[in-house]
């Protein structure tokens, strides 16, 4: 069988330490060492191995990357020392900007509502953020996840530890600077893919 | 002598934010230790571990090299302190990343003036834990020591990011011993703990919070078989996951832990002579009340 080495190419150009693939030696210690193991529809090292084989799309739709917890076992066991955990968050991105990810993806989702929690004022809002995550599937669905919650969230107020602030509207004062910063450098990835 | 370090607190260790236990027993900490914290004016979230999804890589970098930008205008100080482990984590990959990879740099440089920001590279993210162990010593940590806490029966959890990639120390990534020497400088007894390096399931609490109980009940279930009267860490990920969603675990497993986790920081002004409230022990969510007898 031929293999189609255009996705190859495109993942070790385009996605973040993709080039670094190239020299897995498929051990499969990486594969080993996920803490939610049974949950990858394929390891590390079996979408590096996909990818040199040309499985786009297999690779792309796959919710495996989402399962990573960054916990940097493999990293710091890989033979080869390749930065596994910033090439799994890579593909999870490319898939993204390739849109074959799936929005509804839980941990894609999360990582959404959570961008945009934090490029609003330029820190976590927490309140905010959680109530935005259990609203997502609409309101009665999010009223029975805050209801499944509610304990923790009790005890969060009840220590200190949540802020009564559900809007969260502060800014920070460089705010305007931020904004212009991380715009600048969207378009300057977006330049990138697009030559 | 004060030492002076400028600060990276994060957005957990904001007032009212889920790790203000860990500010507030760190600010009691260095105070006893007279550290002074100078935080970082006017700085950003880092989005920790899982900015990659939809920030990418450039932007994702940017908010920590922002943060570098700001320390360096604000400071001719080299070191900047984080005590959170994925704001060290993500100060450190960043400024590697920009010392390494020259078209980073170059797109940094232009990203940056966009805020008006410069950034060189030369600064140096540390972990305080760091700081500690390297600048105040482990002779200075076990001296200040008034309430031994003898008897105590602890696992230190040391996780995932304060350990890997980078390590503290040139500590074993698979077998870090710095969490236990610091239990037992305190007085307590450290006990082999088999989940000490495990994962805490981090950001995917939010998102997976079902699997992630199952890796949570793991480290419960080998510091209860460990015969540990509590926990502690130096994560406010591990620190949260572990704690806040032991009822969860509870419901989901018919188990009964109730174990409290609390942070070295809690630990050290707790054997220090600090009191209940500068340990910031009033913040704990399970009750950490085999401290109480050490604790005004
Ligand atoms: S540990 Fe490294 S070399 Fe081995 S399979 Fe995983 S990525 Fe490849
Ligand atoms: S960092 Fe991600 S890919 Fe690496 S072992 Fe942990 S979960 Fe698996």
């Amino acid at each position: 069988m031929a293999y189609d080495l255009s996705f190859a190419k495109d993942v070790y150009e385009n996605a973040e330490e993709g080039h670094w693939i190239k020299m897995c030696m498929q051990c499969g210690v990486c594969a080993g060492s996920c803490p939610l193991g049974p949950h990858w529809e394929f390891s590390p090292r079996q979408l590096f191995q996909m990818i040199r084989a040309g499985k786009a799309e297999e690779v792309l739709k796959s919710e495996s990357m989402w399962m990573c917890v960054s916990c940097y076992h493999c990293m710091v066991r890989c033979p080869r020392g390749l930065p596994i955990t910033h090439i799994v968050h890579g593909l999870a991105r490319f898939a993204v900007e390739k849109k074959r990810a799936d929005k509804d993806q839980v941990t894609r989702r999360f990582a959404k509502i959570l961008w945009e929690n934090m490029e609003r004022g330029g820190r976590i809002g927490e309140m905010a953020l959680t109530t935005k995550l259990y609203m997502v599937n609409g309101i009665p669905d999010g009223v029975k996840k805050g209801m499944e919650m509610k304990d923790q969230a009790m005890s969060m107020l009840k220590s200190g530890r949540l802020k009564m602030d559900p809007l969260h509207l502060s800014r920070i004062r460089g705010h305007a600077g931020f904004k212009a910063m991380l715009k600048k450098a969207r378009e300057i990835e977006q330049k990138k893919r697009e030559s | 002598m004060t030492k002076t370090y400028t600060f990276y607190p994060g957005c957990s260790s904001e007032k009212k934010a889920s790790a203000a236990n860990l500010d507030i027993s760190v600010q009691s900490m260095c105070h006893i230790l007279d550290i002074r914290l100078n935080e970082i004016k006017d700085w950003n979230c880092c989005s920790a571990s899982i900015g990659y999804a939809e920030g990418g890589e450039l932007p994702r970098l940017a908010l920590s090299a922002r943060n570098l930008g700001l320390a360096q205008k604000q400071s001719h100080r080299k070191d900047v302190v984080a005590t959170c482990a994925a704001c060290w984590l993500a100060l450190r990959e960043t400024n590697d990343r920009l010392n390494e990879d020259a078209e980073i740099k170059a797109e940094m440089d232009e990203v940056l003036q966009a805020a008006h920001l410069t950034y060189d590279g030369s600064l140096r993210p540390r972990h305080l834990v760091e700081v500690l162990i390297e600048d105040i010593g482990w002779d200075t940590l076990k001296e200040k020591v008034k309430k031994p806490l003898t008897g105590l029966k602890i696992a230190g959890y040391v996780g995932c990011q304060t350990n890997r990639p980078f390590g503290v120390c040139g500590d074993s990534f698979e077998n870090p011993t710095y969490l236990d020497k610091m239990i037992e400088i305190c007085g307590a007894t450290p006990v082999a703990f088999d989940k000490k390096v495990a994962c805490c399931g981090g950001a995917l609490a939010f998102s997976e919070l079902e699997k992630v109980c199952g890796l949570i009940k793991d480290i419960l279930q080998s510091a209860k078989d460990s015969g540990a009267d509590l926990i502690v860490t130096p994560c406010p990920v591990c620190q949260l996951n572990v704690e806040v969603y032991q009822d969860k675990v509870n419901q989901m497993f018919g188990t009964r832990f109730k174990i409290p986790v609390v942070y070295y920081s809690q630990l050290f002004v707790a054997a220090w002579g600090g009191s209940w409230k500068q340990a910031a022990l009033h913040q704990q969510i399970v009750p950490a009340n085999v401290l109480k007898r050490f604790v005004r």
